[in-house]
């Protein structure tokens, strides 16, 4: 059984038919990208795997459980991590308490009596596990600064320490390379590769830049108008005339 | 089945008074982004000025109403307009709303000190030319007053609805609400705009004020902010963006209030506190089940990314050296004014001093649910109000001692507001408020005069606990709860709680990505805050030593927001200010020698820099003197200077 089985997901938005019966399959450790033109329904599919949208039809089973109806939450504790397209950070907080919310949260040792009791500081497993975090993302000069004073390209890191965090058994990255430049985005893809190799994550990842995709992804799901396209390994799907039709723009 | 066709026709008129109140309201939020709680404080300026020229200066009823209707009312909408909510137009919905909350507190204590003065205001007359001539329909009879408000409230729907359909300028209205930043792209002139946008609803709100007024038998401005707070209900009928529908549920409202009247046996308990409440009952239930309300006003403004964020506050970027010295400082002031309140002060100023300390802890209600959740609840003083009522008639039934009676009565409190948060939750922002506020209502009017609640015409009277029966000590008394309270919540906002509410209040999306459980920990923020108000609201009882249900009215529970947002929400330092000012400024107003109602228009007015700092006046003014002193210091003794160039962050997916 896969870790991540989504089955013919549909969504309409007031008669538009935003996905048309997707279905979608990520092993565990797999790198997968899902690729297409803007407007495809990437984001949207995204946000039906992780319940931030109700999918019309179809279901999503998880590493066996089924979490069609499981608030996004729910998902997020079950082991789906994701980061924004639109950068989503916690205003007034240090990039440290980033990681340690969401460490807390994996834990789910948050009591309120705690809080009462003045018991809720990190403990210092917590704070070498953030720690380690940090210096995997070399986010640790950063730590203690407010979130608000990072460049972007550091505030994405941040989302992927934060999804970390909650030690994900998949990790959803939309459009992560979207507003970096190209050594950022290398750097990106490298400790995102390291990330895989030392934690074992599975990665499903939306991309437009066709390098990013071609080095990162062994796999891919090409989406056009709501409906696939391609499915299949990298390199083939990327060769295919039909793709690069639709996606690259070329006519063949 | 006459009946039902008469009591049908009795119930248009009040029908129209609250279609032409919503209209207002939604002709204000689709045109200006903010829902205008200030509408009835505008109506309430123009009936004034009516009531002055016509009835106490004889001016002829058309040259009256053309001055203040057609002149003074659009002027002082160009007023509001150029001085405030100009400057609110990319401010969060529910920052526009505490400042028109500012301004319903204090522009009519303003008018009322300025305009109406002292002498009586009976007496008011209406614009038809004859107010008592009588028309027939049937067997229902409408006199003057109620065909003009009748023929107003359809011509005005019917002119808006050219307006909109027809005139380019309600496009570029819309196109503003939506986005300035976008519209000036597009090369309109935003601010000639919202100018426009302005003046016609205080308009509106002008021909309603005068043709509302002579409705009551004298001007007062309670009756306009209750029936303001009636209208929303139709408004929210209209999801907040249809004219036609905000007339229709104004008719609605009105007719359902004539026929449960007319059915209802005229002397029975339900029949008369159903009929006051059914405005306040409707708007509650609209908010939780009218569909697509919620989604009115989700609208973001796609360029609101551009904004600086908030500075860091004064507390995180003040050197060791000046923190300490402001610890140091706070501690010496504190004890010196406590040892003298134990030894020198008068009975007089014991009293002023429990009571600075026994509001801070009602105050500290408002720094968790609204400094550190994020949400306006309007509702804190009938939660201290629910605390207590049980105190008392816990201690009055079953007799237990009053110290753990209080405990007792905040629990109750903290279980109403975890219930009243279920359902409130899933509204959020200002829908969350307003939701509040019908519930403070409703309270008021359904359940506070019950004599199980509020032991009616006859107040609980609750005795003090043994041993702390005289002033002094029972001012100790209060100091220690102070103080505990105030360490229970700044543990909370170290903890892990206030880690959540601070992410949830950075990103929702994100903290529920993360697998924070958002209902879980506000519906527990609601909670704690509704238990801490109860506390503060019990040991109010105690101290008067009778719970008395007009101190805690719905209007305190909008004052208390708009003094305590004023001052600073985030922190307890800026509830115990809150305290000590209220308890104070009516103090030093007199010794000044003026009329105490200043307090309204002095926080009232003061809300209204909400939108601009939303970490309150206090913390802008200490954020600024720091500045200077912090120059002044060698440097070794400074702070760290403060972050460099920000990226936006958080905000809806």
């Amino acid at each position: 059984m896969s870790l991540l089985d989504a089955v013919n997901i549909t969504k309409r938005f007031a008669g538009i038919t935003a996905l048309d019966a997707v279905s979608m399959q990520v092993e565990s450790g797999e790198s997968v990208g899902l690729i297409g033109p803007n407007g495809a329904g990437k984001t949207t599919f995204f946000n039906c795997l992780l319940g931030m949208l109700r999918p019309d039809a179809g279901s999503v089973t998880f590493d066996e459980r089924d979490l069609t109806r499981a608030p996004v939450y729910r998902r997020a504790r079950a082991g789906i991590g994701r980061t924004f397209q639109r950068i989503e950070l916690f205003a007034g907080m240090s990039v440290r308490d980033h990681l340690l919310v969401a460490e807390r949260c994996r834990l789910g040792t948050g009591r309120f009596w705690k809080d009462i009791l003045n018991l809720a500081a990190p403990s210092g497993d917590e704070k070498a596990r953030v720690l380690a975090t940090l210096e995997l993302l070399r986010l640790d000069d950063v730590a203690d600064a407010p979130i608000e004073s990072l460049s972007l390209g550091r505030g994405r890191l941040v989302e992927v320490g934060r999804a970390l965090m909650t030690e994900p058994k998949l990790l959803l990255l939309d459009e992560p390379s979207s507003g970096l430049d190209a050594s950022e985005t290398a750097a990106l893809a490298d400790t995102l590769r390291a990330v895989q190799s030392e934690r074992g994550t599975a990665v499903l990842l939306v991309e437009h830049d066709v390098e990013f995709v071609r080095t990162f992804a062994r796999r891919l799901y090409v989406l056009d108008f709501g409906t696939l396209i391609a499915t299949g390994a990298t390199a083939a799907v990327l060769g295919s005339a039909e793709v690069r039709k639709a996606y690259l723009g070329e006519t063949v | 089945m006459t009946d039902f066709i008469t009591y049908v026709i009795q119930g248009i008129p009040f029908g129209c008074v609250f279609a032409l109140v919503a209209v207002g309201l939604v002709l204000t939020y689709k045109t200006s982004g903010v829902f205008n709680l200030a509408f009835g404080a505008q109506a309430f300026v123009a009936a004034s000025l009516y009531y002055v020229l016509h009835v106490r200066h004889g001016w002829p009823t058309l040259l009256a109403f053309a001055l203040v209707v057609l002149v003074i009312s659009p002027l002082l909408g160009l007023l509001l307009d150029v001085l405030i909510f100009r400057h609110l137009r990319t401010a969060s919905p529910i920052a526009k709303l505490v400042s028109s909350l500012g301004l319903l507190v204090a522009v009519p204590e303003i008018v009322t000190i300025l305009v109406l003065g002292e002498s009586s205001t009976f007496g008011v007359v209406g614009i038809w030319w004859n107010d008592n001539a009588l028309y027939r329909f049937s067997d229902y009879v409408i006199d003057g007053k109620e065909m003009a408000i009748i023929v107003s409230t359809l011509l005005v729907v019917l002119l808006l609805g050219l307006l909109f359909r027809f005139a380019p300028i309600g496009l570029r209205m819309r196109a503003v609400v939506e986005s300035p930043r976008m519209t000036e792209l597009a090369g309109v002139n935003a601010d000639r705009v919202s100018a426009f946008s302005w003046m016609l609803s205080s308009l509106l709100a002008g021909l309603a004020g005068v043709l509302l007024a002579p409705l009551y038998a004298s001007l007062a401005p309670q009756n306009f902010t209750t029936l303001l707070i009636a209208a929303i209900a139709a408004a929210a009928f209209a999801r907040l963006t249809s004219i036609p529908m905000a007339l229709v549920g104004g008719l609605l409202l009105g007719i359902i209030q004539a026929l449960l009247s007319g059915y209802l046996p005229p002397a029975s308990v339900i029949a008369q506190s159903v009929k006051p409440t059914l405005p306040f009952a409707a708007l509650f239930l609209l908010l939780l089940f009218w569909p697509g309300l919620r989604s009115a006003i989700q609208n973001k403004d796609p360029l609101s990314g551009v904004d600086p964020p908030p500075d860091p506050s004064v507390a995180v970027t003040r050197g060791r050296f000046l923190t300490n010295a402001t610890r140091v400082s706070g501690v010496v002031v504190g004890t010196g004014v406590l040892l003298w309140l134990l030894t020198a002060a008068t009975t007089y100023w014991i009293g002023i001093a429990t009571t600075a300390v026994v509001l801070s802890i009602v105050f500290l209600s408002i720094t968790v649910i609204t400094g550190m959740a994020g949400q306006v609840s309007l509702c804190q003083a009938t939660f201290a109000g629910v605390g207590a009522f049980s105190t008392a008639q816990i201690v009055k039934v079953l007799g237990l001692s009053v110290l753990p009676t209080l405990l007792l009565g905040a629990a109750v409190a903290a279980v109403v507001g975890a219930l009243l948060a279920v359902p409130m939750l899933r509204l959020g922002g200002i829908f969350l408020s307003l939701g509040t506020l019908a519930f403070a209502v409703m309270f008021d009017t359904l359940l506070a005069p019950l004599g199980w609640v509020s032991g009616g015409a006859h107040p609980v009277s609750v005795p003090r606990p043994i041993g702390f029966v005289d002033d002094r000590p029972f001012l100790i008394l209060c100091v220690v709860v102070l103080a505990i309270v105030s360490v229970f919540v700044i543990f909370i906002r170290r903890g892990t709680t206030g880690r959540y509410l601070t992410a949830l209040r950075g990103s929702e999306t994100a903290a529920r990505s993360i697998g924070i459980n958002p209902t879980r920990i506000r519906i527990l923020a609601f909670a704690v805050s509704a238990g801490i108000a109860g506390l503060g609201g019990g040991i109010l009882a105690v101290q008067k030593g009778v719970a008395v249900k007009e101190d805690f009215g719905y209007f305190y529970g909008l004052f208390f927001v708009v003094l305590v947002v004023t001052l600073m929400p985030s922190t307890v330092e800026g509830a115990i200010n809150a305290g000590v000012g209220f308890a104070l400024v009516p103090e030093v107003l007199k010794l000044v020698g003026v009329s105490s109602s200043w307090q309204f228009v002095l926080f009232g007015l003061g809300a209204i820099t909400y939108a601009r700092h939303p970490e309150g006046v206090l913390e802008f003014q200490k954020g600024k003197s720091l500045a200077a002193i912090q120059k002044r210091l060698p440097a070794r003794l400074r702070g760290p200077v403060p972050g460099p160039t920000p990226v936006p962050t958080g905000g809806a997916d």
